[in-house]
């Protein structure tokens, strides 16, 4: 019987035949902390007694929640995670360097991988063609003391796209309606494999924005397959020789088969307060909004700030409407300033944040106030999550967050196109 | 045997419902942050909630964020098991690891406020304020190997390593 991909790598992991429904040990090739779960996972580290990170892994601690911290609490917890890094020789990246996935997709994870992260978004380089999945600040803590951890071997549902999008219809769209499809729990403890022909039409950082959004619908990976387009990422970030092609086999099993044609699809928006609250942007167009968030590990790469510009270029933002821009990455940032989107974007009146999580969780940067509305190209739509319980949370693509920030109502982008 | 009175929740609690991110910045300081649990669920949880009680939730309880703080704070209002008809993944994960039961049942018949007995080991939950009793869904061998020892950390403590699951 053939394997998925979800299989194939748990299986190479655990020197075992690994089939949906086993349970397995395997070992971790990278696992990480983000600022917000890694306090807790270094006290629970320490509180099993571990000293040392399991010589056999990459560990890596990301300051980007709270990127600069905006309180003494969080910056004592900064200050935690950085001793924790220099005692355990740990990767640290620091506020400004970027969102953990985003900087995990540019350096550090490979084809066939298994990482861990102590955030729910870790499935992002699936996108990638690694086995990535989220867990909680005590089965990593555990994962770095002893270097490898359990996994129950997931069933997978084949998502088989065909087709390419039509003008205006991007990645942020498709994952939307997916989940409008499937439901936000259409997934659970499944996996999320993409295949078919129209995967070769999407980009690298179109393919993290598609795993990263796995999670909405219950996910435990969001994955692709690995080829040429993931090698040739790979070779622009200088680390080609760390590519492997991953295909399921041809006589994978599958639990579920979900076609979707590429061309059919059209801009999609999340209302609030469920991500699986989807409808076609048409039919919620004119409804006001007091800010446009574009950024965040779904949808803050180059790509997505390219198509702001180019719609917001000689254009200024509806007055009513704040504009925040936060890019995941410094590389984004550096790039977006050397290719002019940065000027376009502060001369349509954008804020432009340090790269980071920005105000996606409600922290700081762009905390909405009662009764607002906001458009917002992140992930999540929860009531609460922007910081104001009383707040409503639209999601869409960066082109339908530009569109909208001209128009300070929800609007479809292909007005603009 | 526990008991304790029911507090019923609807379908899609997420962990913002139950601990809102724009708490992060209380997360080394537990006690304070214990004081905002289910708080965009229901403001009055955390005045009203006993040592013993239930969380009673619908469908999908737990979703989003990996935060183990949800299940943590939930732990520390006092709360002995929760009952919901799907629960998250990383979700059930977390408050498997912290000790804290999850069991998947059918909780249409559960009203708030509804006096329950739960039998852990017969697997059976008695509403004595409406006299039905329903069963739960087992839990899976490993997580149960794990919750048996308290969580994930006493269960280390004891093996010093996943050896109990290597022979499975």
């Amino acid at each position: 019987m053939g394997k998925t991909i979800a299989e194939l790598i748990l299986s190479s992991k655990s020197g075992s035949d690994a089939h949906a429904g086993d349970i397995i040990i395997a070992p971790i090739d990278l696992a990480f902390l983000q600022d917000t779960t890694g306090p807790l996972t270094v006290r629970q580290f320490r509180a099993a007694g571990f000293k040392k990170i399991a010589g056999s892994m990459k560990a890596a601690v990301f300051l980007d929640h709270a990127a600069p911290s905006q309180s003494r609490e969080m910056s004592n917890d900064h200050i935690l995670l950085r001793d924790f890094a220099a005692q355990t020789n740990a990767l640290i990246s620091e506020v400004g360097d970027g969102v953990c996935h985003q900087l995990v997709a540019e350096s550090l994870a490979n084809p066939g991988d298994l990482i861990i992260g102590t955030d729910s978004h870790t499935v992002t380089a699936g996108g990638l063609g690694a086995f990535a999945c989220g867990m909680g600040s005590s089965d990593v803590a555990i994962a770095l003391g002893l270097g490898r951890t359990w996994f129950r071997v997931p069933e997978t549902y084949l998502i088989d796209l065909k087709g390419k999008f039509e003008t205006g219809v991007y990645a942020k769209d498709l994952i939307l309606y997916l989940i409008g499809k499937i439901g936000a729990d259409g997934a659970t403890y499944k996996a999320l494999e993409f295949g078919g022909n129209g995967v070769a039409e999407l980009s690298v950082p179109q393919r993290l924005t598609v795993a990263n959004m796995a999670i909405e619908a219950g996910a435990k990976v969001g994955i692709f397959p690995a080829d040429e387009t993931t090698h040739r990422f790979l070779k622009e970030q200088h680390r080609g020789d760390n590519y492997q092609p991953i295909f399921a086999d041809k006589d994978a099993l599958y639990q579920k088969n979900i076609a979707i044609i590429l061309d059919d699809l059209e801009p999609m928006i999340a209302k609030p307060h469920t991500v699986d609250n989807v409808v076609p942007v048409k039919e919620v167009t004119g409804i006001r909004v007091q800010q446009v968030s574009i950024g965040t590990c779904t949808n803050g790469r180059l790509e997505d700030i390219e198509i702001a510009a180019k719609i917001l270029r000689g254009k200024y933002r509806h007055p009513n409407t704040r504009l925040i821009v936060s890019p995941a990455s410094r590389d984004i940032l550096q790039s977006a300033i050397s290719a002019g989107y940065v000027e376009t974007l502060l001369e349509a009146g954008a804020v432009i944040l340090p790269p980071g999580c920005g105000s996606c969780l409600g922290l700081h940067q762009g905390v909405l106030g009662d009764g607002e509305s906001c458009l917002s190209t992140a992930n999540r739509n929860f009531k609460g999550r922007m910081g104001s319980s009383e707040a409503f949370v639209y999601l869409g693509s960066p082109a339908t967050a530009a569109a909208t920030a001209i128009k300070g109502e929800i609007t479809d982008p292909r007005e603009f196109l | 045997m526990l008991t304790g009175r029911a507090f019923k929740f609807g379908d899609d609690i997420s962990t913002d419902h139950i601990i809102p991110g724009k708490y992060a910045y209380l997360r080394s300081n537990l006690p304070e942050l214990a004081k905002h649990v289910m708080e965009d669920a229901d403001p009055y949880f955390v005045s009203r909630v006993k040592q013993g009680d239930f969380i009673v939730g619908g469908n999908n309880f737990g979703l989003g964020s990996s935060r183990e703080h949800a299940p943590l704070v939930i732990k520390m209002a006092g709360i002995k098991a929760i009952l919901a008809k799907s629960v998250a993944r990383i979700f059930f994960r977390n408050a498997i690891n912290l000790g804290l039961p999850i069991l998947v049942c059918d909780t249409d018949e559960i009203n708030n406020g509804d006096q329950l007995e739960i039998d852990l080991q017969a697997g059976i939950i008695r509403d004595q304020s409406n006299g039905k009793q329903l069963s739960f869904g087992k839990i899976p061998e490993v997580m149960l190997t794990i919750l048996d020892e308290g969580g994930l950390l006493p269960y280390i403590e004891k093996h010093g390593d996943f050896e109990i699951l290597d022979s499975k």
